[in-house]
């Protein structure tokens, strides 16, 4: 490795010594920007070698200071003129926006993009409707296998995980119920309290939120990646419609596991919230049972299977249409599977609320 | 320097993956300010070859050295000088894809170079996407709104903002049209010869090999099983070399070659 790069001054003619290389430079362009006298030549005979930087720096201070540059050897003249060739400002970001103006922006965009994809949502809804359809009207397109290992995935998978989640919910509420009814002395009406908001609500919610985040997810994440690879596109050229293919049999398969897994979360909550009721109310499972069946209607038990398939259907319907609308590059299949998730959730509890009043309207309460 | 001649040595290289053995008891040297074009079947780990040797890759057995000093094992943060003076481009050109253009040909810079001024830090990454071939408005645009040709220009851009002394190329032209590969190879040549670089190439490009290497390495049976010029290769009697060079592409890419090179000559004349 040779000297650090330096120069000297003989009137009008700076001469450079030393390696003009990036890793010897030091500071020598700091002090090149500081230099302030006239200078007319620049003599590079005496330097060890020059590197692109070492060009550089020194074309942009001949540049500054019209300067002629001599001295060079013939492959090092080569170079130097390489570097004045790519002599040209380059911007190093995107142009700035003021931060007003950004928000604004920003605000804006999101905005159309919400409604956008409220639109496309509903399209692809549309979309998935028609092509179940058109399975109705020629049976032999349906894809039986795809759907069935679909039921797995959704649905036997997820036994362990929303069984547990459902057992310890049942659980909370009992104990926090009980907490509460005991100041009034009214602590078997936690027995209701159970019944009636594991089977009408939290049953069929909490597994919602559980399966969008298991299944949902992974719709938007396996079709986003199988856009990437481009498996759709080589679908659509081989005349086999993805909707058909890949969006029917997840969709069908969330709307028919939804209510299974709703029921099955039910009742392991029932009995998470009788073990709590047997442990610390004294109450014993027999009579738990018969207390159940006086103080919970039938029609609680509908209300949940009722709203089960169409949480399944949104879940189903917004992971795909999130793995379908990826385009570009692999960072967007993340993002997408995000948006999935969130917008899948978002809509349950939306649809969920609706649904409330409406079966308070027609009498179900 | 330990050898001044060779800027990488390997010897009795051992790669596996599981059961399958990819190289063995594979030696190759690469000498100062040679272009050194790769090739081989698909899964004769060329790949894996270039990775071993820029120390991504821990060999089951063997030893590399790259300008004198080892590289298999060592840590990220170790062997800092040897990192400073190579430049990796990878296939798909590997941008940081959170980073502009220009900021990522300053990523390395940034990283060796911290007390470089930002006015020259710009000006250097302004100067080096020009150099790459590259138009002035892909600085400030994102890894993902440029075409694949212009990833590669941008990674190669990126390989070269230390000056580096040696270059990785993988599959440089592999995906890019004809005109614009003939592009990247003129550009390799003329960086070669104006920063007098030693150039580690792998390819399938036979118009690549024919154009601007200096020796080829012909990779078959897990080893290096000839190093030489093309001529050296074509008089050797091994039937995949003869094969890869005498078929139709080859044949093909040594016609537009003489094409070329009775070109030049009446030009000159």
């Amino acid at each position: 490795m040779g000297a650090l790069a330096d120069f000297s001054e003989h009137g009008g003619t700076l001469r450079f010594t030393g390696d003009l290389s990036l890793a010897r430079i030091g500071d020598l362009p700091a002090r090149l920007d500081a230099h302030g006298g006239s200078v007319s030549r620049i003599d590079l005979s005496a330097i060890d070698r020059i590197d692109t930087i070492g060009a550089w720096v020194i074309h942009r201070f001949a540049k500054k200071h019209d300067a002629a540059i001599e001295g060079l050897r013939s492959e090092q003249q080569h170079l130097l003129e390489q570097v004045e060739a790519a002599d040209q400002a380059v911007p190093t970001r995107p142009t700035h926006v003021s931060p007003f103006n950004r928000v604004l922006g920003e605000v804006g965009e999101a905005t159309v993009t919400a409604g956008r994809t409220m639109l496309g949502l509903l399209g692809f809804l549309g979309a998935t409707m028609i092509a179940f359809v058109n399975v109705i009207r020629h049976p032999r397109r349906f894809r039986f296998n795809a759907t069935i290992q679909r039921f797995e995935v959704v649905g036997v998978s997820a036994l362990g995980i929303v069984g547990l989640m459902s057992f310890l919910i049942g659980i909370v509420i009992a104990q926090q119920g009980a907490v509460q009814l005991r100041q009034f002395g009214a602590e078997v009406f936690t027995i209701n309290l159970i019944g009636r908001i594991t089977l009408r609500e939290l049953g069929v919610l909490m597994t919602a939120i559980m399966v969008a985040g298991r299944s949902g997810s992974a719709f938007a994440a396996q079709l986003g990646t199988m856009k990437l690879t481009e498996e759709v596109d080589a679908m659509r050229t081989i005349g086999v419609s993805p909707m058909e293919a890949l969006v029917l049999p997840r969709t069908i398969a969330a709307i028919l596991m939804m209510p299974l897994l709703g029921f099955y979360s039910s009742l392991i909550a029932i009995i998470g919230g009788g073990l709590l009721c047997w442990w610390q109310l004294e109450i014993p499972p027999v009579t738990y049972v018969a207390r159940l069946r006086e103080v919970v209607p039938i029609t609680d038990l509908y209300v949940g299977l009722i709203k089960a398939p169409v949480f399944g259907a949104i879940i189903a319907v917004a992971g795909c249409f999130q793995g379908m609308q990826v385009e570009g590059d692999a960072e967007q299949v993340g993002t997408r599977t995000t948006a999935a998730v969130v917008q899948a959730i978002f809509l349950v509890i939306v649809l969920d609320a609706f649904f409330a009043v409406f079966f308070e309207r027609i009498g179900w309460i | 320097m330990a050898d001044a001649k060779n800027i990488i040595e390997v010897r009795g290289l051992k790669n596996a993956f599981g059961d399958q053995v990819v190289h063995e008891k594979l030696d190759l040297d690469v000498r100062r300010g040679e272009i050194l074009g790769v090739v081989g079947g698909s899964g004769t780990g060329k790949s894996v070859l270039m990775r071993s040797i820029i120390g991504l890759q821990s060999p089951v057995e063997g030893d590399v050295t790259v300008f004198g000093e080892p590289t298999i094992g060592r840590e990220e943060t170790e062997a800092v000088e040897i990192r400073k003076r190579w430049g990796v481009l990878f296939q798909g050109g590997a941008l940081f894809s959170t980073l502009t253009v220009a900021e990522n040909v300053q990523v390395p810079l940034r990283e060796f170079y911290p007390h470089l001024d930002l006015a020259l830090l710009d000006e250097i990454a302004s100067y080096k996407v020009i150099m790459t071939g590259l138009p002035g408005e892909a600085g400030p645009k994102y890894p993902a709104e440029l075409s694949g040709g212009m990833k590669k220009r941008a990674g190669l851009a990126r390989a070269l903002a230390l000056d580096p002394e040696l270059l990785f190329l993988d599959e440089p032209t592999a995906g890019l049209d004809p005109i614009g590969a003939a592009a990247f190879d003129e550009l390799t040549k003329s960086l070669q010869r104006t920063l007098g670089l030693t150039v580690f190439l792998i390819t399938h490009d036979l118009d690549t090999l024919y154009a601007i290497c200096d020796r080829v390495a012909v990779l078959a049976d897990k080893r290096v099983i000839a190093v030489g010029t093309i001529d050296e290769l074509l008089a050797l009697d091994h039937p995949w070399i003869q094969e890869y060079f005498r078929g139709p592409r080859g044949r093909a890419a040594v016609a537009t070659q003489e094409a070329q090179q009775a070109h030049e000559r009446s030009g000159a004349d």
